[in-house]
């Protein structure tokens, strides 16, 4: 038996990983969308959801249940195969990019064995070409669910969504290629650590310095491939009912959600790693003190649940919240007891609080920007973004050549 | 190690089925889509060579074949949609008369 | 049967069945599925090549922007089922017959001239990226410059083809 599992330890190990990380980005999508309705909510002075327990934390399971339990018609006349196709294929590349983001840098070790955060091997050379590979994939979910439907708002949705991808696609890859010149390397890890060659600069040595402009084109055209307001065009509710995904219900309509919320949280993963430092520390390496920033955030978080749990006004959230703010402070005040542990948790720590304030920003664009008009969108993306990237590239390649001649290195 | 030879036959093999497909469809686009499988099945001969010889100049070859049949795909869906929009028919059966 | 010659026997089995696929299928959508099949297929064999930036190009730019593409321009076009007249079903049986005697000549030709040649040692896989952009940017520059500027001629033909004519 212990034969059998030293002999393909890899192998467990990955399937291990493989499901903790679906259980987390599934857990994570699901209160993506009750902190997306709580946020737009409070934009527009709502209140949002929070009848379905305390602060409505529960919406999103009631949500999922709903999804599963509704009925799930098939309107005639459409391709059966392409439409049952369609879902599973949106949901699958969704998942399957984020599966190449590293997510720290210090591997855990754990029987005796080094176990890297994030399920690509850490020296994958081409890794951020094989995220574009997966993410140009993805517009066929949403292409093939357009046309597949029979329904003429479908196709419109669908027409529009591959027309805008393959638009926005152009910019999305140009503008990382300062990064990538900068960096000199595919590999997601290397790019991180080229934002690290001066541990006493902080976060002024990341990328987005030299690389704003590509950063802007970056965020927008990602936004824009992610099929998020303000470029939400295939599923524009004003004018072609629900877009591609008018003819599903049911649980076909959550893969495509959780596809959606699943690309967010990558492209964020993506803005952070390439632009922010991933996983470094915004302040200088010399500041010990910063590596206490995860107790000095979680714990006044956690006493603020509880502070907050006891005076609510059902009695199961006087019961849930001051478990969960004690469940908070007691993971805050456990890094400050095992600096082992503290300094494991500094590089993850950064890089999702990083992915939680891109997270943010979609929201909030989402809540303050109306939608683009189409023809708007065609030329924002091929006369606005596309050259500004393509200037971006040469901008950074003269630089870079500068620096050779020049630079003395 | 895969012999190479498995690489090249694999490659002959789609292209005969690309040059097959090419004679035997009537639709324009899946016509124009069938140039695509040919050249593929040629990027993978290119590919394969590269590596038996340990050169790259065959995946250089390869990158200049997709490029020109991007450019290839652009023009050609192109005049596709003209002929679409001139005959209303994409069977090329139809598309016989030299001016309409 | 080593693991790798499993992996290839999958990914050609898969290309195979899809450019067949291509052949059968009748609606236009269908066959531009069974297409993308093929060209991720054959992404998976260039990684079993070693030819990683190859393979990364070949799903970004033949899936995710020629094909789609395709299946913009059937979606465009509103492209219904294919039909076939009696003389093109007659085309069927002798160009058959034909592609295998094609197909088996070739492979015939080159499994006799290269029967020598054995895969050589792998080259690494980010020396190959660069060893790419070294050939393409030096020996290869010309090509490469020309290669630009036929995606002018080719966007500027495309724009020019498919605009409407003023009334």
């Amino acid at each position: 038996m212990s034969a059998i599992l030293s002999a393909n330890a890899e192998l467990i190990i990955t399937i291990v990983k493989i499901v903790l990380l679906l259980f987390i980005v599934l857990t994570v999508d699901a209160y993506l969308t009750w902190f997306e309705r709580k946020l737009v909510a409070h934009i527009q002075s709502r209140w949002g959801p929070h009848r379905v327990g305390p602060h409505g934390l529960l919406q999103p399971l009631a949500d999922g249940l709903k999804f599963l339990f509704k009925e799930d018609p098939t309107p005639a006349g459409v391709d059966k195969f392409v439409y049952f196709l369609a879902p599973l294929l949106a949901l699958a590349l969704a998942l399957t990019s984020i599966a190449i983001i590293p997510f720290g840098p210090e591997p855990l070790r754990l029987f005796g064995r080094e176990i890297y955060l994030g399920i690509a091997p850490p020296d994958l050379n081409i890794g951020i070409l094989a995220l574009f590979a997966i993410t140009a994939l993805g517009v066929y979910g949403v292409a093939l669910a357009g046309w597949s439907s029979n329904n003429k708002y479908s196709l419109l949705g669908g027409l529009r969504s591959s027309a805008q991808m393959i638009s926005y696609e152009l910019a999305l890859t140009m503008s990382v290629v300062g990064v990538l010149l900068m960096a000199g390397s595919f590999n997601l890890t290397k790019i991180i650590e080229a934002q690290g060659r001066h541990p006493e600069w902080g976060f002024l040595g990341w990328n987005i310095w030299p690389q704003i402009l590509g950063f802007l084109c970056f965020f927008i055209a990602a936004i824009a491939e992610t099929n998020r307001a303000p470029f939400d065009l295939p599923e524009a509710e004003s004018e072609l009912v629900a877009g591609f995904h008018t003819e599903y219900a049911s649980f076909k309509f959550a893969m495509f959600f959780i596809a959606e919320y699943t690309s967010m949280t990558t492209i964020s993963c993506l803005c952070s790693i390439l632009f922010f430092g991933g996983w470094l520390s915004p302040f200088p390496a010399s500041w010990t003190w910063t590596h206490y920033l995860p107790s000095v955030v979680l714990i006044p978080f956690g006493l603020w649940v509880i502070w907050d749990g006891i005076r609510y006004e059902t009695i199961f959230g006087r019961v849930i919240l001051p478990v969960v703010g004690t469940a908070i402070t007691a993971l805050g005040a456990a890094f400050v007891l095992y600096p082992g542990v503290n300094e494991f948790v500094q590089g993850p720590f950064w890089l999702l609080s990083k992915i939680f304030v891109f997270l943010f920003i979609y929201v909030w664009m989402r809540g303050t920007l109306p939608r683009f008009r189409y023809d708007q969108l065609m030329a924002f993306g091929w006369k606005l973004l596309l050259p500004i990237s393509i200037v971006n590239v040469i901008v950074t390649s003269f630089v870079i050549l500068a620096k050779m001649q020049w630079g003395g290195k | 190690m895969v012999p190479t030879n498995y690489y090249i036959i694999l490659s002959a093999i789609l292209f005969g089925i690309g040059v097959f497909a090419f004679v035997f469809k009537r639709n324009i686009i899946t016509i124009f889509m069938s140039i695509e499988l040919m050249l593929n099945a040629v990027n993978l001969a290119f590919v394969a060579f590269s590596q038996a010889w340990g050169k790259l100049d065959g995946q250089v070859f390869v990158l200049f074949v997709i490029v020109v049949a991007a450019a290839e795909a652009a023009v050609g869906l192109g005049i596709i949609i003209l002929i679409a929009r001139n005959r209303q028919t994409l069977n090329v059966e139809r598309v016989d008369l030299m001016k309409l | 049967m080593t693991a790798s010659l499993v992996v290839f026997f999958a990914l050609a089995g898969l290309a195979v069945i899809g450019a067949v696929s291509l052949i059968l299928q009748k609606h236009p959508i269908h066959s531009a599925l069974s297409l993308i099949v093929v060209m991720v297929a054959l992404a998976g064999l260039y990684l079993l090549l070693g030819a990683e930036f190859v393979a990364a190009v070949q799903i970004i730019v033949y899936g995710g922007a020629i094909m789609v593409l395709f299946v913009f321009v059937i979606m465009l076009l509103n492209a219904g089922v294919e039909e076939q007249t009696s003389i093109s079903k007659l085309a069927g049986p002798p160009g058959l017959l034909l592609v295998v005697a094609l197909a088996g000549f070739v492979t015939a030709t080159i499994v006799r001239t290269t029967a020598g040649v054995q895969g050589s040692s792998q080259t690494g896989a980010m020396a190959s990226t660069s060893g790419i952009s070294n050939m393409l940017f030096r020996d290869f520059v010309y090509p490469f410059e020309l290669t630009s500027f036929l995606i002018l001629v080719a966007v500027m033909g495309a724009t020019v083809l498919a605009q409407r004519e003023k009334p």
